[in-house]
C-alpha cells in the first residue's frame, strides 16, 4: 500500500507540471465549461432540435429497416418465404381451434376472411409491441457506440413490422378473394385504416421501448399482456354478437380498444357483409384519436428519457 | 449541429492554443448492479417482483470511480491505463454520457463517441450493410457514405483475405469485427473519440494503420482518448497518460513519466494484505 500513496503524492506534482492557458486558471471547471461552451455530458436536445435530428436520420431509418428485414429469415432455409408463410400457418392454427373445434364462428358470414383480418392487423400491433421492448435493450452495441437519435430504434423496428404487414396483405387479399369476397371501392379503406394504426404502433412501440430499456423483466411478462389483448380485441369472434346481453358499459369498453377499432375498419373495408351497422359510432374518428394521442404522446414519452438510453 | 461544427473545427488550425474538450469534475460513479448471482428468472417470477415492488435479487452497489477530475485540450491523445477493474471503462462510459455521475459533472465539446470491444454493431447483417449503416447512423448523407465507402472498407483490411465483407458480421472473428467496427467509427471526424482496448485485436498492420489514423484525427483538433493495457500502443499514441487505480486518479502527466512509474510499480512485488 505504500507505493501506491507515494505515487499519487507524484501524481499531484505532475498535474501542476501539465500545460495550461494562463487565463484559465482561476476558473472553475463549470465556469471554464461555460467559456468554451461545453455541455453536460449526454444531456437530451430540445423537442424541436430532436426532431430535425431525427428527420436528418430518415434513410439511416429507412436503410435500418430494409436491412433488417431481409435479415429476418437468414438463418432459415427457405428464407423470405417465411414472410408469407407465417402468417398463413397462424391464420390455419386459429381456424382449426376457433372455426373447427369451438366454433366461435357461430352467425359469423364468411368466417375465414373475418378471422385472417382479425389475426394479422393485431398481429401487426403485437409485433410492433415486441420489437420496440427490445427496441433499446437489443441495440445496445449500436447505441453506446453510435450517436444518433434513439428514436430512430423503434421507428424502424415498425417499419419492418409494416413491410411484413404489406406480405400479409397480399396473403390476405388472397384469402379474402378465395373466400367469394369481390373487390370494390371500399377497399381503398384499407389505407388510411393502415396508416392509422401503423401511427399508433409506432407511439405504442416508442412508450414500450422506453419501458423495457429500464425494466428488463418487461421481455418475460409482455407475452401475458399481449394474449390477453388479443382475447379482448375480438379477433377470433365477433365483439357485437358476444356482447348482446351484456351490460352496455361493457361494449364500449371493447369497442373503444384501439386494436379492435383498427380489426373492425380493416373488416368493414375487405368483406362485404360487414356494413357500417355493425360498426361502433365514431369509428373512423377513434382511429384517428388513438393514432394521434399515442403516436404523438410515445413520441414525447421517448425523447424525455433520451439521455438515459446507453445505459442499460 | 456535430457536421457545421466539425467544418469549422478543421479549419481552425491546432495552434498553441489550449482549448479545453472534455471537463471531468471530480466525478464519482456508483453502479447499481441487478441480479448478481441469480439469472434472469421465469416470467412468473418476473410478474411476482413487478406486483410486489420489491427490488431484485442481489442488487449491489459498486463505487467504481472516486473523484476523478481532469481537463483534456483539442489535438491532446490521452491513455488511460491501470489494472483490470481500476475503472477505466467506466471513467470512459461516464465522459460518453452512457453512465449517470453520481456526484460530480462532466462537459464536453460534441458528443463524444465510445469504441469498445463488445460494441458489436448489427451481427446478423454483412459487413457491407454496416458501414452503410454505420456511417448513416452517424449522420453522413447518403452520397458521403457512397463516398467513403471503398476507404472504410480498406482501411478495415477485411477483405484482404477474399470477400468477406459480404458475410455477416456475426461469421467475423473477435479481430475483424474489432477493425471493421474502428474503421466505420473513424471515418468520421469526431470531436472526441473514445477507444476501449477495440485495438487490442487487430494484428500489427492494422495497428499501424489506426495508430496513424488517431493521429490524423487528433490533427484535425479532436481529442483521442485510448484504454490500453499494451504500454508500447500507448507510448506511440498518447502524448498524455493518465494512470487510475481503484477508482482514483493516481497520476496525470506525460507518457514517459507515467508509463515508467506504472511499469515500476507493477514490477514490485504487491505487499500482503
Amino acid at each position: 500500500m505504500s507505493t501506491v500513496s507515494e505515487t499519487t503524492h507524484n501524481g499531484a506534482v505532475a498535474v501542476g507540471a501539465l500545460p495550461a492557458p494562463s487565463a484559465d486558471d482561476g476558473l472553475s471547471p463549470a465556469q471554464l465549461a461555460a467559456k468554451y461552451g461545453l455541455s453536460v455530458s449526454g444531456a437530451r436536445p430540445g423537442m424541436v432540435e430532436y426532431t430535425r435530428q431525427l428527420w436528418g436520420r430518415r434513410h439511416f431509418i429507412n436503410e435500418f429497416a430494409k436491412a433488417r428485414t431481409s435479415a429476418q429469415y437468414t438463418q432459415a432455409r427457405l428464407g423470405q418465404l417465411w414472410q408469407v408463410m407465417t402468417p398463413l400457418l397462424n391464420a390455419a392454427v386459429y381456424y382449426l381451434i376457433f372455426g373447427l373445434l369451438l366454433g366461435t364462428s357461430k352467425g359469423i358470414d364468411n368466417f375465414i376472411a373475418f378471422l385472417v383480418t382479425g389475426i394479422f392487423i393485431f398481429t401487426f400491433t403485437q409485433s410492433s409491441v415486441m420489437a420496440g421492448v427490445r427496441a433499446v435493450a437489443g441495440n445496445l452495441g449500436l447505441i453506446r457506440a453510435l450517436h444518433f437519435p434513439r428514436a430512430s430504434m423503434p421507428i424502424a423496428l415498425t417499419l419492418v413490422q409494416l413491410q411484413q404487414l404489406v406480405m400479409s396483405m397480399f396473403v390476405l387479399i388472397a384469402v379474402v378473394l378465395m373466400t367469394g369476397e369481390v373487390p370494390q371501392a371500399s377497399w381503398l379503406l384499407v389505407f388510411p385504416a393502415l396508416f392509422t394504426q401503423w401511427i399508433f404502433n409506432t407511439g405504442l412501440a416508442m412508450i414500450v421501448a422506453r419501458l423495457g430499456s429500464k425494466m428488463t423483466d418487461l421481455t418475460q411478462l409482455m407475452p401475458f399482456i399481449l394474449r390477453t389483448w388479443m382475447y379482448v380485441s375480438g379477433v377470433m369472434y365477433s365483439i357485437a354478437k358476444m356482447t348482446e346481453s351484456a351490460p352496455h358499459f361493457v361494449r364500449i369498453l371493447l369497442d373503444i380498444n384501439p386494436v379492435a377499432v383498427y380489426i373492425d375498419l380493416m373488416r368493414f373495408a375487405l368483406i362485404d357483409s360487414v356494413t357500417s351497422s355493425q360498426m361502433p359510432p365514431h369509428v373512423w374518428a377513434s382511429a384517428v384519436g388513438w393514432a394521434l394521442v399515442v403516436g404523438v404522446g410515445g413520441y414525447i414519452y421517448f425523447w424525455k428519457a433520451e439521455e438515459q438510453y446507453g445505459r442499460g | 449541429m456535430a457536421v457545421a461544427e466539425q467544418q469549422t473545427l478543421v479549419s481552425t488550425p491546432p495552434t498553441g492554443t489550449s482549448i479545453p474538450t472534455v471537463i471531468v469534475d471530480d466525478v464519482h460513479i456508483v453502479y447499481t448492479v441487478h441480479g448478481a448471482g441469480t439469472g434472469k428468472g421465469s416470467a412468473t417470477a418476473a410478474l411476482y417482483r413487478l406486483l410486489s415492488r420489491k427490488g431484485a435479487p442481489n442488487v449491489r452497489r459498486v463505487h467504481a470511480v472516486r473523484g476523478v477530475s481532469f481537463t483534456s485540450y483539442r489535438g491532446e491523445a490521452i491513455g488511460i491505463i491501470g489494472s483490470n477493474g481500476s475503472g477505466k471503462s467506466t471513467l470512459l462510459k461516464a465522459i460518453a454520457g452512457l453512465l449517470p455521475a453520481d456526484r460530480g459533472k462532466v462537459y464536453t465539446d460534441g458528443q463524444p463517441s465510445l469504441l469498445g470491444v463488445n460494441a458489436a454493431l448489427m451481427n446478423d447483417l454483412t459487413g457491407a450493410t454496416n458501414v452503410i449503416l454505420g456511417g448513416l447512423a452517424m449522420g453522413m448523407s447518403q452520397e458521403e457514405v457512397r463516398r467513403r465507402y471503398k476507404g472504410i472498407v480498406e482501411f478495415s483490411g477485411i477483405n484482404e483475405k477474399g470477400d468477406f465483407i459480404s458475410l455477416p458480421m456475426r461469421t467475423y472473428s473477435s479481430g475483424m469485427a474489432a477493425r471493421l467496427r474502428f474503421s466505420i467509427a473513424a471515418a468520421k471526424n469526431h470531436d472526441v473519440l473514445m477507444i476501449d482496448e477495440a485495438l487490442a485485436t487487430g494484428d500489427h498492420a492494422f495497428q499501424k494503420r489506426s495508430e496513424a489514423r488517431i493521429r490524423e484525427l487528433r490533427a484535425e483538433a479532436g481529442t483521442v482518448f485510448l484504454v490500453s493495457h499494451n504500454n508500447k500502443s500507448i507510448r506511440d499514441t498518447c502524448d498524455r497518460v493518465l494512470w487510475i487505480e481503484k477508482g482514483e486518479l493516481l497520476m496525470d502527466g506525460p507518457t514517459e513519466e507515467v508509463v515508467s512509474a506504472y511499469e515500476d510499480d507493477e514490477q514490485q512485488p504487491k505487499p500482503p494484505k
